[in-house]
């Protein structure tokens, strides 16, 4: 007898013929998942080895403790030996091994559940992705579209929402985010003025640090920033409220009780951003001013008197009005945008977290593709 | 005797017919060739039956046989490939979503984990329908939410939010809310999925006076073998393999007298039971 001993990290695993075509598999100690499991390849190698055998059985009279480690080995030698149509004689192990056996064997494997990773080449990568980006932006506007007749409806008095509700939105994208509104534009008020001064102190124009705050927090950063605070507060916020309610089913039972989830649970939202952020774009527009105000007072000696003054002489009302016409629209991206990814959450909590994320992403990506759009018009139109 | 006690307003503000299903009119339910299908991948086909009126229906199966997916079907959430869902003489599957909404409201459906609306109370979870679909005071739907959870056993929980109590209670607090309306049609998901015995046993209890006290015709999805001899007087019996409806009929008819082995199995828990559960309801 041919006895072919491996050194193994658990138990012990050895070859022997019993004759010419039988291969015998000989397992001893303790064989334990901790301390690792044998290569497949080294049967595959006795396998191999000519006289090739024709059969395989196992002497377990050396065997120790065993756990899932023996089994799963056990399971790898009875995949080869289906692949090569090997018969197996089990017999020799233990009961107790031979009983897991065939419960991992006793429902065999579905046609088609298995997913195989399969190699994408880049190009098909590439454009797999751009057609989802397509698809994406079909279906946001498609949701718009949604909200629209949603509102229409409002406005026709049918629509079907909790007055609560609102307020409760109202007040959670409003008074609620007034302490990172109020830190966050300040600040941006603060970096224009220090950036600015430091130009135009070379030129003895330190005074037009207040038409540049001005302008640039009434024209854009005001909205800008509220809607990026908003994007990622808010949006994110809805996001995840709407995909735990579809993973809860919450939304399915308000569709079977026939309250349509678009008016129940997104015209409010919508509503309150819509309402909530020009006035959180005016607060902006006054916090970065004031930001602009302190850095002249500091930095550039400018008393606040003239720095006001030199402000309102350069911000003109269309430039204020303009900001707040584009955070309105902000608005309704945001909440559009942090609505559809709570609708088109999968059914898991990873899921939702992905949701919010998204949410954020979508928001602000569109919000700055608008204001590109807003640049356009408004120069145009001679704004 | 199906009567509704609650008029019911549709979307415009007008009332609408109490009863939608009256006895002497057409089945309740009833589901023509219908295909379940994910994009190319058929998940069931040829699905054909009919409910009739107080009937305790059971749509049966094993796991991942797709029991689920056709109350949703049934349910509009999900469009079929193929076929169509007509409750009486109305045809769901092809009707505009406004007129699908008020046929919605004649539905009562119980999830599989109640589905509440989490940042609402227990009696506003139950207030919500009956405040958005009847011309009731506040004083009127806080007394019928009271009233509704007193039936399912929760009695003094209104005000508790959903969060604040048990699984097996939010559960009775959704079929609460699905009887809201005293609808004429109620489904269940699932109803003794994750149920300790003796709540699973009262759920069922409270299925049957359901259907005997407000003559609703109820659909269940379940896999349960005690509810299913306890309650159902009628069931479809979806198959994974064959991907269709192999066996229709009284469930326990089909444990006396189905051939097909893959019934049999499943109704006998892989033969290890002879008989149905001992607490036969009839």
């Amino acid at each position: 007898m041919q006895a072919l001993k491996q050194s193994q990290p658990s138990g012990e695993l050895s070859f022997a013929r019993s004759d010419a075509s039988t291969l015998v598999l000989r397992l001893a100690g303790d064989w334990h998942l901790r301390h690792g499991l044998p290569e497949p390849e080294l049967v595959l190698k006795q396998l191999d080895t000519a006289p090739k055998p024709a059969r395989l059985t196992f002497d377990a009279a050396g065997l120790g403790d065993w756990d899932s480690g023996l089994l799963t080995f056990l399971m790898g030698i009875n995949e080869i030996s289906h692949k090569r149509n090997l018969p197996v004689d089990w017999s020799p192990l233990p009961e107790g091994v031979r009983r897991l056996i065939q419960l991992a064997e006793a429902v065999p494997e579905k046609t088609g559940a298995r997913h195989e990773a399969s190699q994408v080449s880049f190009i098909e990568e590439l454009g797999h992705a751009t057609l989802l980006y397509a698809q994406g932006v079909g279906e946001f506007l498609r949701f718009l579209g949604e909200v629209t007749i949603a509102f229409a409806r409002l406005a026709v008095g049918k629509a079907r929402f909790r007055r609560i509700d609102l307020m409760i939105v109202i007040q959670d994208c409003s008074a609620n985010a007034f302490g990172i509104v109020t830190l966050v534009t300040f600040l941006v008020g603060v970096i224009l003025a220090f950036e600015g001064a430091v130009q135009l102190q070379q030129f003895g124009a330190s005074i037009f640090v207040a038409d540049l705050v001005g302008i640039a927090m009434m024209r854009d950063m005001g909205a800008m920033m509220a809607a990026i605070i908003m994007a990622g507060r808010t949006g994110a916020a809805f996001a995840a409220q709407l995909g735990s309610m579809k993973v809860t089913q919450e939304i399915d039972a308000l569709t079977t009780m026939g309250i349509s989830p678009l008016e129940f649970l997104v015209l409010p939202r919508v509503l309150a951003l819509f309402l909530m952020i020009p006035l959180l774009c005016v607060y902006a527009d006054c916090l970065g001013v004031a930001g602009g105000a302190f850095v002249s007072a500091t930095m550039l000696h400018i008393s606040l008197r003239t720095y006001l003054t030199e402000t309102q002489h350069a911000v003109t009302l269309t430039m204020i009005f303009g900001g707040i016409f584009k955070a309105a629209v902000y608005g309704i991206i945001i909440a559009v945008a942090g609505c559809l990814r709570g609708f088109q959450c999968g059914n898991s909590s990873s899921a939702v977290g992905d949701a919010a994320t998204a949410a954020v992403v979508t928001g602000i990506v569109y919000v700055i593709v608008a204001c590109g759009i807003f640049a356009f018009i408004f120069n145009v139109l001679g704004i | 005797m199906a009567t509704t006690l609650l008029p019911i307003s549709s979307s415009d503000g007008k009332r609408v017919s109490v009863t939608r299903f009256p006895k002497d009119g057409p089945p309740p339910i009833i589901v023509r060739n219908l295909t379940m299908a994910y994009g190319t991948f058929v998940l069931m086909k040829d699905i054909n039956f009919t409910v009739n009126h107080g009937d305790i229906f059971i749509i049966m199966g094993g796991s991942g046989s797709g029991k689920s997916t056709l109350l949703r079907h049934m349910l509009g959430l999900i469009e079929p490939a193929k076929g169509e869902v007509w409750y009486g003489n109305f045809n769901f599957t092809r009707a505009e979503p406004l007129q699908r909404e008020e046929m919605l409201r004649h539905f009562g459906v119980l999830y599989q984990g109640g589905a509440l609306w989490s940042s609402m109370t227990l009696a506003e979870n139950v207030g919500l329908p009956l405040g958005e679909f009847t011309d009731l005071s506040l004083a009127e739907i806080r007394e019928v939410a009271a009233l509704k959870l007193a039936l399912v056993g929760l009695k003094g929980f209104e005000n508790y939010y959903p969060s604040q109590i048990s699984g097996g209670m939010q559960k009775r607090a959704g079929l609460a809310r699905a009887i809201a309306l005293d609808p004429e049609i109620l489904f269940f998901d699932e109803p003794s999925a994750g149920l300790d015995p003796i709540s699973s046993r009262l759920l069922d209890d409270l299925i049957l006076e359901l259907r005997d006290n407000l003559g609703a015709t109820i659909v269940v999805v379940t896999h349960e073998l005690a509810s299913i001899f306890a309650i159902g007087n009628n069931s479809i019996f979806l198959d994974a393999e064959s991907r269709t409806v192999i066996a229709q009929g009284d469930p326990k008819d089909l444990l006396a007298h189905c051939t097909d082995h893959r019934v049999q199995t499943f109704l006998t828990r892989g033969g290890q039971d002879a008989q149905p559960s001992a607490r036969n309801h009839g």
